[in-house]
């Protein structure tokens, strides 16, 4: 008699442990045939709060690590999604792509990490520069994580777009809560035991699964998200940024009706990490 | 041989047993001679709107008047622009925008503004008397500070019009396109700079409002445009109060706003623009920070914190608002305070001895009026200047509110006039914790003699300008704006100019 096999409950990844939803609440994910595969949890606003706390937890920590500490930390992520390819890329058929198109997915992904590594000691010296005032003064500009970043990420290319609002936001020393692809939730969920076994703290990157009309308002509106990178319809970018209005959050919204080729090395810059940047610029006087 | 008991009469220590030593008070003691600014502001009866070159006259044919707050008489009529106006005025910038500006040659785009900062420095003087009669700020503010300041960042800016490529390393820049711009009362002329040089050099064009109660320098910088052949269009002004400003802003032609003002305005503005996709930058209030620690150069950091509050009759959005002060220095920073404030001569904005002018409006008046009663209400212990004040015009006293909790009115709410909070700290955790405890983080001050702690500091506060043993500093090539929500972006430097294009 063949051997049942013994099949994974999905948890999402929060404050470094898997969770349920506080609701207890799932929804079925069928896969590219339509067969049942796992229950997924339907995360509320509750979660998103608790994972906001998670992230606020995390996040002076995270900041303070050496931007070669994080470098090496988002190259060991990509070390431990490579390692385990195979598995990411059968999560990413799940939605129907082909196994070739799921292993180029992987492997841009694991790429993306790749680069983000490498800026994490180099942005500040492209970025922040010294100002010649006209003044006996020193006076200098740097830069600074904002703290926590809330990701909504699109159906489409599920893991790596993921991945290319996550990475830019962390590189820094940003913290993130991220909501992943409704549709194809359970690259999100792989993901997030890739994240457990890379060294990145726990809070760092909070991964959420679930119905976006069910969070978008509290993405919108709470306080202590201090940016939104978003691919969302006309819809959602006029109430994320009616809500972001409140407590003038920084929001950058891609239109998900427009098509975006998360492969491209367009689709990967410096600039992306800019747009969770502060800039902060110190006046000192030059004397004896 | 000297004794203990014969040096107990030296002066010096008996000043430190408990008698207060000797302190020169200026105030009202000696009557200074006037000294009266006499150059020519060369003020028009009447200001047109600035659209495509031309000073044109409202469609709706209305006029309001601007006054001057020093003594509330009129300076001249200004033109109320109206939806058609403002249609016309954004039109203008299309064109001008369209017919060349943008497509322009850097280097060409660079002699125009170079050009503006030259005429701007010859009538200098001019401008200054025009911006200290209808705003109220003194002489010498307007003189060695806004004029200057002004003409600083069309120079600056227009250097980088040809330099493009360096300001996104890796990446192309392009302007936007057409810019909405809306500034404030308290630096009408250098705010009008900070907003128009970076949107130029750019390559873009602009529609801006200045504020109601201070449109004439700005109206003046517009006859500077036409000496200078600015292309019609490029620039336009549009006058009028808030109903302009949100015809500037919710209109459908520019690709970008930016705004200066209250965080109030700020997030109306927000909500107007959610659905759109314009960009912004939001250049709104703060509640900022003046630490001094207790190894602080303390006449140098009383200075600092004069400065701090007082500069601009404490019309400042980084006014040093909250001053945080080690608890084993408190009652010492505070009796020089006291004495500091006493010398302060409040009075004619056109005297060149005055250190703070008029208040900028009535409605400002009332709002500062009203927020220092709550803060007496609340119980905060209340010194004031005893000077005296003009019969005329609209004046308030330099105030210090000392003993004031972190709750109490006066230490969360902007007041934008003459008031200092005084807050006291033990630890430097617990100054940075008081220090962020706000929704503001637009600016800092840091007075210490440790370097480590400076660099300490300034790495903790959340704010967007840190000043550290000094105050109220800028320059054109240092970049200014706020954390949370004091705004987004930055003006200045190679940051600002990036928010006036985008990557291509």
């Amino acid at each position: 008699m063949p051997r049942l096999p013994i099949t994974k409950t999905p948890k999402v990844y929060v404050g470094g442990a898997f969770i349920r939803s506080e609701s207890a609440r799932v929804f079925p994910l069928k896969d590219a045939s339509g067969e049942f595969f796992a229950n997924i949890p339907q995360c509320t606003r509750k979660d998103l709060r608790n994972a906001v706390e998670a992230a606020a937890k995390a996040g002076p920590g995270w900041a303070k690590r050496t931007a070669y500490n994080r470098g090496q930390i988002l190259y060991r992520l990509g070390e431990m999604i490579e390692a385990r390819a195979g598995e990411m890329a059968d999560a990413i058929t799940l939605g129907g792509a082909t196994p070739a198109a799921a292993a180029r997915e992987v492997a841009a992904t694991v790429d993306r990490l790749i680069y983000y590594a490498g800026w994490t000691d180099k942005y500040e010296q492209v970025l922040g520069n010294v100002n010649p005032v006209a003044a006996p003064y020193f006076n200098f500009t740097v830069t600074e994580p904002m703290g926590i970043i809330g990701v909504i990420a699109p159906d489409a290319s599920p893991l790596l777009a993921l991945i290319s609002l996550i990475a830019p936001a962390i590189t820094s020393g940003n913290t993130v809560v991220a909501l992943a692809s409704t549709t194809q939730p359970y690259p999100a969920i792989v993901l997030g035991e890739m994240l457990a076994t890379s060294d990145l703290p726990g809070g760092v990157v909070n991964l959420l699964t679930g119905f976006r009309k069910e969070m978008i308002s509290t993405f919108a509106t709470h306080t202590h998200l201090r940016a939104i990178s978003a691919v969302v319809n006309a819809e959602e970018r006029k109430a994320l940024a009616l809500g972001a209005a409140d407590s003038v959050k920084r929001t950058h919204l891609l239109k998900a009706e427009e098509k975006h080729d998360w492969f491209a090395d367009t689709a990967q810059s410096v600039y992306a990490i800019r747009d969770t940047l502060e800039f902060k610029t110190t006046w000192h006087p030059v004397g004896a | 041989m000297p004794t203990l008991t014969a040096a107990k009469k030296s002066p010096r220590l008996a000043a430190r047993s408990g008698r207060p030593a000797p302190e020169l008070i200026f105030g009202d003691l000696w009557e200074f001679d006037p000294a009266p600014e006499s150059a020519d502001p060369k003020l028009k009866a009447r200001y047109e709107l600035f659209i495509d070159g031309k000073f044109v006259a409202p469609k709706g044919g209305k006029y309001f008047d601007s006054i001057n707050p020093a003594n509330e008489q009129k300076l001249a009529e200004i033109a109320l622009a109206g939806p058609a106006d403002v249609d016309a005025a954004y039109a203008a910038a299309r064109r001008a925008y369209d017919g060349g500006w943008g497509k322009m040659p850097g280097r060409e785009r660079a002699k125009y503004l170079y050009r503006i900062a030259r005429l701007l420095q010859d009538r200098a003087r001019e401008f200054a008397v025009a911006e200290t009669l209808d705003g109220g700020k003194p002489i010498k503010e307007s003189r060695d500070f806004d004029v200057p300041m002004a003409a600083a960042h069309f120079f600056y800016h227009a250097g980088w019009a040809d330099k493009l490529d360096y300001v996104a390393p890796g990446r192309k820049v392009a302007p936007l396109g057409v810019v909405g711009q809306v500034i404030p009362w308290n630096f009408p002329l250098l705010m009008c700079a900070w907003k128009l040089a970076p949107a130029l050099a750019m390559g873009n064009t602009v529609v801006l409002k200045p504020a109601e109660t201070t449109s004439i320098t700005a109206l003046k910088l517009a006859e500077i445009f036409q000496d200078a052949g600015l292309p019609p269009g490029v620039v336009n002004f549009v006058t009028g109060a808030g109903e302009v400003g949100a015809a500037v802003m919710n209109h459908a032609t520019p690709a970008k706003i930016a705004f200066t003002g209250s965080t109030e305005v700020g997030k109306i503005i927000m909500r107007g623009l959610a659905g759109t996709d314009k960009k912004m930058t939001m250049e709104l209030g703060g509640k900022a920070a003046n630490i001094v620690f207790d190894d602080a150069p303390l006449d140098q950091a009383v200075e600092g914190i004069v400065n701090g509050i007082f500069f601009n009759q404490g019309h400042v959005c980084c006014a040093g608002s909250r001053l945080l002060v080690q608890e084993s220095v408190a009652g010492k920073v505070l009796a020089k305070l006291k004495n500091r404030i006493r010398t302060l001569r409040v009075g004619d904005p056109l005297d060149k001895n005055t250190d703070i002018g008029a208040i900028n409006s009535r409605e400002q008046l009332d709002k500062i009026t009203a927020l220092v009663a709550a803060g007496v209400k609340e119980g905060g212990g209340m010194f004031q200047s005893p000077c005296t004040l003009p019969t005329k015009g609209f004046y308030f006293r330099p105030t210090l509110f000392s003993g004031v909790s972190m709750s109490s009115t006066v230490a969360r709410e902007e007041i934008f006039g003459p008031v200092l909070s005084i807050l006291t700290f033990r630890t430097v955790d617990e100054a940075i914790e008081k220090a962020n405890n706000t929704a503001y983080g637009l600016s800092a001050g840091v007075w210490t003699d440790k370097g480590s702690r400076i660099l300490k500091m300034s790495t903790e506060l959340k704010a967007g300008v840190v000043w550290a043993n000094t105050y109220n500093k800028f320059d054109p090539t240092s970049p200014f704006g706020g954390y949370k929500e004091s705004g987004f972006g930055r003006e200045g430097g190679r940051q600002g100019l990036l928010d006036y294009c985008k990557l291509v």
